[in-house]
């Protein structure tokens, strides 16, 4: 079967497109964002959902984003709102489905069961569009693991921070009061083999306070990060470009594989140092990287 | 599809077109457009707004657009949102992208 999604892809940055909005939607491309995500649910009015749906359908049949991994963020099902985006994007052509405020395993399995549903109503294979979770409660985070578990099609989960925070009666400060958070989202993510998703930082215009968080994320081990603003692109891409001595010991280790091989030896070493199997999953994770890097670079040339 | 009512969708910003739809019951569709690329793609725009409202079976319609620059995907978009409105329907016959 083919499928709309790749598990396994860079996904550094995820752009929030208002759905509404034509001309951003337009735009969304040019901006070297890994995926875009269309959103449906809170940057979308009550009254304006039904036009939403009709932009954001008749664009994903009609736009052509290139590589870019298309995720539409919709209403949560509860709301009554989510089932009508679904019937909206899954035929348009959606990669992946982003859940919003996922408090437990059952709302991915109520929602597989509605894309299953309408995959199958207009003859799209079954199982071929992606999801993501975004986990906003204290209960969502104390499920992450149930949650990342929960269906085949999950490429990853997110923190959404604005309302968790408030959920746990505190404010955004300086990353102490996510750490919880942070930490089960990204272990329930790997114990699923799957990404894990920052949070938005939504004060636009402080740079310093943004790349501090994504040093913060990047330490902990996130793949990426959601991003409000196209300026945020940059500096994030810019700021997980491995440096170019990590980057040289990397090819190093590619190379001292790469003869071993050649020699027919199992075990590779460098400078002295026998190369273990992490050492190669590391080096060949800032290789690619840096090669995507390049890419996106060459691309918005 | 049967229109009820007068409805309105899009918006007067950059890159959207707003279309107005009224119903009528006899004469055809009559289209009042205007657009800041007028000379350029009014004739396109047109023919857009045309297929659209004739692919959801709407014979006739006072139909007024003021286009910002809008592509031929949210003139689409625009159009179909507004006829259902003024139909006051929700049964959207979405299509699949071929």
């Amino acid at each position: 079967m083919e499928k709309r999604y790749t598990k396994d892809r860079l996904r550094r940055s995820m752009m929030f497109v208002p759905g509404n909005n034509p001309g951003m939607i337009t735009d969304s491309r040019i901006y070297g964002a890994d995926s875009i995500m269309f959103d449906l649910e809170d940057s979308v009015a009550y009254t304006e959902k039904d036009t939403a749906r009709f932009l954001v359908h008749n664009a994903l049949k009609t736009l052509d984003f290139g590589k870019k991994e298309i995720v539409v963020r919709i209403n949560d099902l509860s709301s009554g709102l989510g089932v009508q985006d679904l019937e909206a994007i899954i035929p348009a052509g959606v990669h992946v489905v982003r859940l919003p405020k996922t408090d437990s395993a059952q709302d991915v399995i109520d929602c597989e069961r509605e894309i299953a549903r309408i995959e199958e109503k207009h003859g799209i294979p079954v199982g071929a569009t992606g999801m993501m979770a975004a986990i906003e409660t204290a209960n969502g985070v104390l499920n992450a693991r149930e949650i990342a578990h929960a269906s085949d099609r999950l490429i990853g989960i997110a923190l959404g921070a604005e309302d968790y925070v408030t959920d746990l009666k505190t404010t955004r400060a300086d990353g102490i009061e996510l750490l919880f958070a942070r930490s089960m989202i990204l272990n329930a993510a790997r114990s699923a083999g799957i990404a894990a998703l920052d949070t938005v930082y939504s004060d636009v215009n402080n740079t310093e306070g943004f790349l501090e968080e994504v040093n913060l994320i990047r330490k902990l081990g996130f793949d990426g990060k959601s991003v409000i603003n196209p300026r945020q692109i940059g500096i994030l891409h810019h700021a997980v470009v491995p440096s170019e001595k990590d980057l040289k010991k990397a090819y190093a280790v590619m190379e001292a594989i790469a003869e071993a091989n050649a020699r027919g030896s199992g075990v590779a070493s460098l400078n002295g140092k026998m190369i273990d199997r992490p050492v190669v999953t590391r080096a060949q994770r800032l290789i690619a990287l840096f090669e995507a890097d390049n890419v996106t670079e060459e691309e918005e040339e | 599809m049967q229109l009820k009512k007068t409805a309105v969708a899009g918006t007067m910003e950059s890159g959207d077109i707003m279309i107005t739809i009224e119903p009528k019951d006899a004469g055809g569709v009559d289209l009042d457009l205007s657009s800041n690329v007028m000379q350029q793609y009014g004739r396109q725009i047109e023919a857009v707004i045309r297929e659209t409202l004739s692919g959801l079976g709407i014979e006739n319609a006072a139909v007024q657009a003021v286009d910002k620059g809008a592509l031929d995907c949210t003139v689409r978009a625009r159009v179909s949102a507004a006829a259902f409105r003024a139909a006051e329907s929700s049964d959207y016959q979405w299509e699949v992208r071929k």
